[in-house]
């Protein structure tokens, strides 16, 4: 394993600051938590906005029946409490009588619905004791002005754990929606390395979900779950610190540290994923020869940053100018800011313009950064990164390495096929 | 309120960054919190924009709402000012914004800013997408047209392409060509392209060319009542409406120059007799109204289809397009819920959708074919290609765009002679298009017909209707016979013929009696 930087970044000076933020709001996990969980609605009660931004996050419509809608309020719900409430039982009521199948219903608060301070948790209540116990209702907010992107996920497992069942057992809590190929492999290195029972948050289906209390041991696979990670303190489960399992060395590290909590030592973990590491490693290698010296600017989008920045610089050889992240939660990620070597700029919060002039001044190689953002700075010669892709793609342990490295390598090598014809070649060729 | 699942139309401040985003030299201040944002990636993705849209968001937060969020507004502008230097400022809120009342028209009249700024009011609880198009663009011509002299020569504007239009790019392009053949000098393009002191010059023009009523119907009347322009009513979509389109023009300009027509293929396309399948078609139509009520016709009179059913999301359209449906013998579907539109769709049992984005998945579902010809869009309709719908080359475009999901003429005699055959049966598909075929498995049995839709059976006193008749199982499995893209027609006209024949029960003999009797 690669050692320690002398110094990381843990107690770098961050640069924090505030403006336009080009970033979705919390709304936005719905489109991969409604098909994580197969039982699930998301009820979002809010604006023709809202509506509008799922439909356009999810980039290609999902047609398919989707298990999430939008309640739109209209300027009568505005006028009256009484009848906005009354209106969104109506609602619940004819979309479970169209749906039988589902079996927990998330209200999910929006902007305009916190601004006018319609109580969803109340209604949540409400329209547990009326559809319950077949139906369980619960509420979180994915509105703008609470939550920022991947915060949504965050809020929706957060609001499930205060509901979770009690248990005496001591389990592993793997905490964090994954894609069902990623989960499968975790749970599989886990049972070889011999770490179990392993209960996974939030479960496909609301009957699988897990029981926990004090002798409950978590490990985030994500990095934004902060709240999640407060809430189930306050249920008495005890966190795993760990680097997040992105890269041969993050996945290790993160196995390391589980394997320890249950009294299984690093050789046991070796032993176990030399293989799948080595693999990984090659992989990595190969997107690697693409990255390698290439300097990389970091835009605040899915929290996914540091993790992401300390696999790059780590795994890859690529070089960060500036790491921005919407919030840094220093708890979580501290134990990857002591991975990366000092020298980036750390960064939280927004202000576009300001950091625009930033990129352009520094000129990265690749910048990664939300949709918005990504055609108007490929028109300036500088290659980009979707950021929204990393959420969307499984990249999590070993044998998503080297396509977590793709990731990043396919821009420059599609520009370096380009090159000879790319419309701002003189800029791309300084 | 009112669950909805997906959406036609965006809020009305998406209209109004549509206006904003076309328009060279103007920024737009949008007070809205993070999030709302993600508007940007609709240009930059979706039409593949290479720069941002000119708006700038406040970007207020839950822990500001207590404090001052005029403040943060007023900054925002003064910002967006400072950095971008534009000719004039729209100012407006979002939904949230809307609800906390800050009144940025209000604030920013008092900044003293040096360029005009313009104050929008788009409520958003009531009113959407076209509607803040038509809006943001009326606001801008009352605060900046001014009272001009007319060209000397004749010169028209034209109103109405924006950003994120269905083919708006295109049709300027075309319809700019059409009126300089006639002579006519294009004075302003907006919002498309036209800067705010463009917009000042509007007045120059001595009438305006309304293309899209969606996004300018407005404008277009104010710039008759003050500026005294008179605008074209004809939308020229397909070959008719565009030669009815120049002798709108011709009489508002006095031109006489011929148009040449050579490049017009499509009238004589439609007549060839390879596209004598194409008669008689059943097509539904489903779009913005003006979209529908100009492609109902060219599917009619140019096309030789039957329109079996029609509407449009956009309530504002809805009366023109009824008395147009009914003219067709129909009644027009009004809504925006895409599901209701599935339902009309689904008991129309068209042989093709004329539709949206969303009606191609809805035919993709239902197995029935579909062009495009309406907003919303999809990055599928910014083809790198010279692709409008307006003018000749627009009707040019119509012919390949429609007949291209139809499974051609010959082929489908084919597939009737042939329907059995395991790998050219009619499940497969058009077999120009480049899906995997579905090779049928020969061992299979061959499936019992199933009870008719809605199984149970009627009471016997009830009076037969279409809904209550019972397909026999030889009857049934004679129906599948049939190729897929007729048999719902069959379907629907058996019953029909069945209910008026008093039936109850449909054998072999009633279909093929209510063929004939159907036969033209």
């Amino acid at each position: 394993m690669t050692s320690l930087p002398q110094t990381g970044c843990r107690t770098t000076p961050v640069l924090r600051e505030r403006g336009q933020r080009e970033v979705f709001c919390g709304l936005t996990g719905i489109i991969w938590l409604h098909r994580k969980m197969q039982d699930a609605f998301f009820l979002v009660v809010g604006s023709r906005t809202c509506a509008h931004l799922l439909q356009s996050a999810a980039g290609v419509m999902i047609f398919a029946e989707p298990r999430f809608g939008t309640a739109i309020l209209e300027e009568k719900d505005l006028a009256g409490m009484a009848d906005a409430n009354a209106e969104l039982d109506r609602e619940v009521a004819r979309l479970l009588e169209r749906r039988p199948d589902i079996r927990q219903l998330f209200l999910v608060g929006s902007c305009p619905s916190e601004v006018i301070k319609l109580d969803l948790s109340r209604a949540a209540e409400r329209l547990s004791a009326i559809h319950g116990p077949a139906v369980r209702v619960l509420n979180f907010s994915g509105s703008g002005i609470e939550t920022t992107f991947t915060e949504g996920e965050d809020a929706c497992l957060a609001s499930m754990v205060p509901a979770l069942p009690k248990t005496q057992e001591k389990e592993l809590l793997m905490v964090g929606a994954l894609p069902d190929v990623v989960e499968d492999q975790a749970l599989d290195l886990l049972a070889q390395i011999g770490v179990g029972p392993v209960r996974c948050l939030p479960a496909k289906r609301a009957e699988l979900d897990p029981a926990i209390g004090p002798n409950t041991r978590y490990a985030l696979t994500q990095p934004f779950l902060g709240d999640t990670h407060a809430a189930l303190q306050r249920r008495g489960a005890q966190i795993i610190n760990a680097p997040f399992p992105f890269g041969a060395e993050g996945t290790t590290l993160w196995l390391k540290a589980v394997a320890a909590e249950f009294g299984i030592g690093p050789e046991k973990v070796d032993e176990v994923v030399a293989a799948p590491r080595a693999r990984a490693e090659k992989a990595i290698a190969a997107a690697a020869s693409t990255l390698k010296g290439k300097r990389i600017f970091f835009m605040p989008d899915s929290q996914l940053e540091i993790p992401l920045a300390r696999f790059l610089t780590r795994e890859c050889g690529m070089e960060a100018i500036e790491i921005s992240t919407p919030y840094l939660h220093t708890d979580i990620h501290g134990p990857e800011l002591d991975l990366i070597a000092q020298g980036p700029v750390i960064s939280e919060g927004q202000d576009v313009d300001l950091q625009l002039d930033r990129v352009r001044a520094s000129r990265p190689d690749l910048t990664v950064c939300g949709l918005g953002l990504a055609n108007p700075l490929e028109a300036e010669g500088l290659a980009t990164k979707w950021a929204i892709e990393l959420v969307f793609t499984p990249v999590h342990f070993f044998e998503q390495a080297g396509d977590l490295a793709g990731l990043f390598a396919r821009p420059l090598r599609r520009r370096a096929i380009l090159a000879a014809q790319h419309p701002n070649r003189m800029e791309a060729a300084e | 309120m009112k669950l909805a699942v997906w959406t036609y139309e965006g809020p009305p401040h998406v209209g109004a960054m549509r206006v904003a985003t076309g328009m060279r030299d103007l920024h737009m201040v949008l007070h809205a919190p993070q999030g709302d944002t993600y508007a940007d990636l609709l240009f930059t993705m979706i039409e593949r924009r290479d720069h941002r849209p000119p708006v700038s968001y406040t970007t207020f937060q839950a822990r500001d709402l207590g404090a001052d969020t005029a403040g943060l507004f007023m900054q925002s502008a003064r910002d967006a000012h400072e950095r971008f230097k534009p000719e004039a400022l729209l100012v407006t809120a979002s939904c949230t914004a809307e609800l906390i009342q800050d009144d940025p028209g209000g604030l920013a009249e008092t900044m003293g800013l040096p360029v005009p700024v313009i104050p929008l009011e788009l409520p958003s609880y009531q009113r959407k997408e076209n509607f803040g198009c038509d809006e943001a663009f009326l606001q801008l011509c009352r605060a900046l047209a001014r009272p001009m002299e007319r060209t000397a020569r004749v010169t028209c504007n034209i109103l109405g392409p924006t950003a994120l239009g269905f083919r708006h790019r295109d049709d300027l392009q075309e319809i700019t060509g059409l009126l300089s053949e006639m002579g006519i000098e294009v004075n302003v393009a907006a919002p498309m392209g036209a800067s705010p002191s463009d917009i000042a010059r509007m007045g120059q023009a001595h009438f305006n060319v309304l293309l899209y009523p969606e996004t300018s119907e407005s404008a277009a009347r104010w710039l008759e009542r003050d500026h005294g322009q008179p605008f074209t009513k004809t939308i020229p979509i397909g070959a008719i409406a565009t030669r009815a389109f120049i002798e709108e023009v011709r009489a508002l300009s006095g031109s006489t120059l011929p148009v040449d027509e050579s490049r017009l293929r499509m009238p004589w396309w439609a007549a060839s007799v390879d596209s004598t399948y194409l008669t008689g078609k059943r097509v539904f139509l489903f779009g913005d109204g003006t979209h529908v009520m100009a492609a109902a016709k060219v599917a009619r009179d140019e096309m030789g289809f039957e329109v079996c059913g029609m509407g449009c999301y956009n309530r504002e359209q809805a009366r023109p397009l009824r008395a147009l449906a009914k003219e067709f013998g129909l009644t027009a579907l009004i809504t925006d819920d895409y599901l209701e539109v599935e339902r009309a769709i689904e008991e129309a049992a068209p042989e093709m959708i004329l539709g949206t984005q969303m009606e191609r998945h809805i035919g993709k579902r239902l197995g029935i074919p579909c062009a495009v010809i309406s907003a919303p869009v999809h990055v599928q309709d910014f083809p790198a290609r010279f692709s409008p719908q307006m003018g000749f080359e627009g009707a040019n475009v119509l012919f390949d765009t429609w007949v291209h999901p139809l499974v051609m003429g010959l082929e489908e005699h084919l597939l009737a002679m042939f329907r059995e055959d395991f790998e050219f049966h009619d499940e497969a598909g058009p077999s120009h298009h480049g899906h995997k075929a579905q090779i049928r498995d020969l061992g299979a049995p061959v499936a019992p017909a199933a009870a008719a839709e809605g199984g149970s059976a009627p009471p016997p006193a009830a009076p037969p209707s279409a809904d209550n008749v019972i397909w026999l199982t030889c009857a049934e499995r004679e129906l599948k016979k049939i190729p897929f893209f007729v048999r719902g027609k069959a379907r629907r006209n058996t019953e029909k013929f069945a209910s008026e024949k008093g039936l109850h029960e449909i054998s072999v003999d009633t279909l093929y009696e209510a063929k004939a009797h159907y036969a033209r």
